[in-house]
């Protein structure tokens, strides 16, 4: 089993991107996801400076470096930005919707498909292997029992077993896309004029239940969980499955502890195993997983 | 300009056709559509009978099969297929990639529209299912505004349906995994949202309050229109402050933009709501047939009615309408 940390959901100043992945060393991943996949508003970087970035950080480490597209495209500006990661010339891109999937298949260049691909079956995953897809990120409201019945058929269709199999397994789960911006609802902004508030909540604005439970988390456009997935104690029967790698997504604080602890725990180093729960700002959930509301929380934390 | 209209039960059809539908959607009574309630939709029998009805009077069916087909059930997807080929059916609406190599495939003369669950917002994902599985239609997420659905229009390689009238998703449809988190079951992988064995309804002194799974999503002083609890028309705290963080119970309705719409070049305007009842259909499909035909008899003095906004307001939900996602301020 080994580690991939996903891209930077939130709107973070391009000082604590630069920080955040100067501490790359530390981080046991083996796969690094970058880029701008929320919002195409939020501009700490531009498209072009995300792919300067990945190419330093594919020169200066042994890790994979792959760019991630936007995951709702609707203005053609947007869909321009999406097209220059893909003509980047080098770096695999993580394809988050069918447009981009068109624009990389069209060119004969391999892809990782973004959990918003939608692949539920194996007659679809084995469909877009043949178009060039290499690696899949499972749709986050998967269940074991989902995926292994996907991954023990895929192979009677076809599918190579070259093709790697990714899990959301630590973060706000990504739940939901929309035209209209909650962070400047909340503001009483309009998108057009959201004053980039996004800037103000590097890990989003909790939206709670009128009884206080922390139920969401508003990330502009996107509409996260309000728990934190966290699915480590269940990376011995990913791997009996054939998932190859445990995606953990950024948080402003713990990235590189969480990293570590995921790694310690996978590589049996017990003696030397960090604990996690000061870096769990929320409590953590694992219904998906277990084939339950995702919002559940099947098992306590663990070391 | 066609008119697409729902239809949850045979009734509901002749509605539908009775009241000037160009085309009406159906689905089989199981979790191979994203209306699978209990009670509603059609067996192959009454499915035959709805054919039979509308092809007497010229008029078209859709069948939909637009959940993502879940691997141990595979073949429950496959079936609806055949049996909608079988019966005559005019299009098949599906989302999952998958599933459309299948009709492709197998079916080479079926049309395919692509599904809203599919989640095509650009040019470049429209041309995709046009490529692999010559896809005739799309239906497109309620998220574009108006001159982006102008540009894709003039970009697109297959034919535009938009919604017209109806619930609202505010999330881009295909992409919304709220219900399932609060209750495992979600428009992609069951084909509900907010699933009535989750809902409660509890009354105390004063308020109604309605959860979800137990989480609460809203409660209402007594007397006051309490809407279905779908999580994205709750009222949540954020910093302390209680509102409808993402939407207010309302509907979409676009009937002004007809003439814009038509301008576009858009195919054809789809109502929502097949598990409304007869009399939501025969209403909404009345006004609609009106207004087409008067905006395509005369597109420059078209004028959305009064008695038609108050015919369609009167059957909204929350009450009230938006342009939603077409009007930018919405965003």
């Amino acid at each position: 089993m080994q580690l991939s940390l996903g891209p930077i959901l939130y709107y973070w100043p391009r000082q604590s991107i630069e920080t955040f992945y100067e501490q790359l060393a530390d981080m046991p991943v083996s796969v690094v996801y970058l880029g701008e996949t929320v919002c195409a508003k939020r501009r700490s970087l531009s498209a072009a400076e995300w792919i300067e970035l990945a190419r330093q950080l594919a020169a200066n480490t042994d890790k994979q470096i792959v760019l991630s597209t936007l995951a709702l495209i609707e203005a053609g500006s947007e869909l321009s930005g999406v097209k220059k990661l893909c003509n980047n010339g080098e770096l695999l891109i993580e394809a988050n919707e069918m447009g981009a999937v068109h624009l990389l298949s069209g060119k004969k260049l391999p892809f990782v498909g973004g959990a918003g691909l939608n692949i539920y079956n194996a007659h679809t995953l084995t469909r877009l292997a043949a178009l060039g897809l290499q690696r899949w990120v499972a749709p986050i409201e998967i269940s074991h029992n989902a995926l292994s019945a996907i991954l023990s058929d895929a192979p009677a269709l076809g599918l190579s077993e070259d093709v790697e199999t990714e899990v959301f397994s630590f973060g706000r789960l990504p739940l939901a896309y929309s035209a209209r911006c909650f962070t400047a609802r909340y503001h009483n902004l309009p998108k057009d004029d959201c004053q980039y508030k996004c800037i103000d909540y590097p890990q989003g604005l909790p939206m709670d239940s009128q009884e206080g439970e922390n139920f969401l988390t508003i990330n502009g456009v996107q509409t996260q969980s309000g728990a934190i997935t966290h699915l480590l104690p269940y990376w011995q029967e990913m791997e009996q499955l054939g998932v190859s790698l445990m995606r953990i997504s950024p948080q402003p604080e713990g990235t590189t502890e969480i990293i570590q602890h995921y790694h310690q725990s996978i590589k049996g180093e017990t003696k030397t195993v960090s604990t996690i729960e000061p870096y769990l700002s929320s409590p953590i959930c694992d219904g998906y997983w277990c084939g339950e509301a995702g919002m559940i929380a099947v098992r306590e934390v663990t070391a | 300009m066609k008119l697409v209209c729902p239809a949850g039960n045979y009734p509901m059809l002749k509605a539908a056709v009775d009241n000037g539908a160009d085309a009406v959607y159906i689905g089989f009574r199981d979790d191979t559509n994203a209306r699978h309630f209990a009670g509603l939709n059609f067996n192959d029998n009454s499915a035959a009978k709805a054919i039979r009805y509308a092809h007497d009077r010229d008029r078209k069916v859709y069948v939909t099969i637009n959940t993502y087909p879940q691997q141990s059930g595979w073949d429950r997807w496959q079936r609806a297929v055949d049996i909608s080929v079988d019966l005559g059916i005019d299009a098949l609406i599906v989302a999952d990639i998958g599933l459309m190599a299948y009709i492709a495939e197998t079916y080479p003369d079926i049309a395919i529209h692509l599904s809203v669950q599919g989640s095509a917002t650009n040019r470049e994902a429209l041309q995709f299912y046009q490529e692999h599985f010559n896809v005739h239609r799309a239906v497109i997420p309620r998220v574009l505004s108006m001159p982006q659905v102008e540009q894709l229009a003039i970009d697109s390689p297959v034919e535009l349906e938009v919604f017209g009238f109806g619930n609202m998703c505010v999330m881009v449809e295909g992409r919304c995994l709220l219900s399932s988190y609060a209750t495992g079951e979600s428009p992609n992988n069951f084909g509900a949202c907010s699933p009535g064995s989750a809902v409660r309804w509890q009354e105390t002194d004063d308020e109604l309050e309605v959860r979800v799974n137990n989480v609460l999503v809203d409660r209402f002083p007594k007397g006051d229109h309490a809407g279905y609890p779908v999580i994205c028309k709750g009222r949540y705290r954020v910093a302390g402050d209680t509102y409808h963080a993402i939407e207010e119970p309302t509907s979409l309705n676009t009937l002004e933009l007809l003439p814009e719409l038509c301008q576009a070049g858009v195919t054809a305007v789809k109502i929502e709501g097949r598990q409304r009842s007869t009399a939501y259909v025969s209403k909404v499909t009345r006004v609609w047939r009106q207004a087409i035909d008067h905006c395509l008899s005369n597109p420059q003095d078209f004028q959305a009615k009064a008695e038609w906004m108050q015919a369609l307001a009167s059957i909204s939900e929350g009450r009230q309408t938006t342009l939603g996602a077409y009007s930018r301020p919405w965003q």
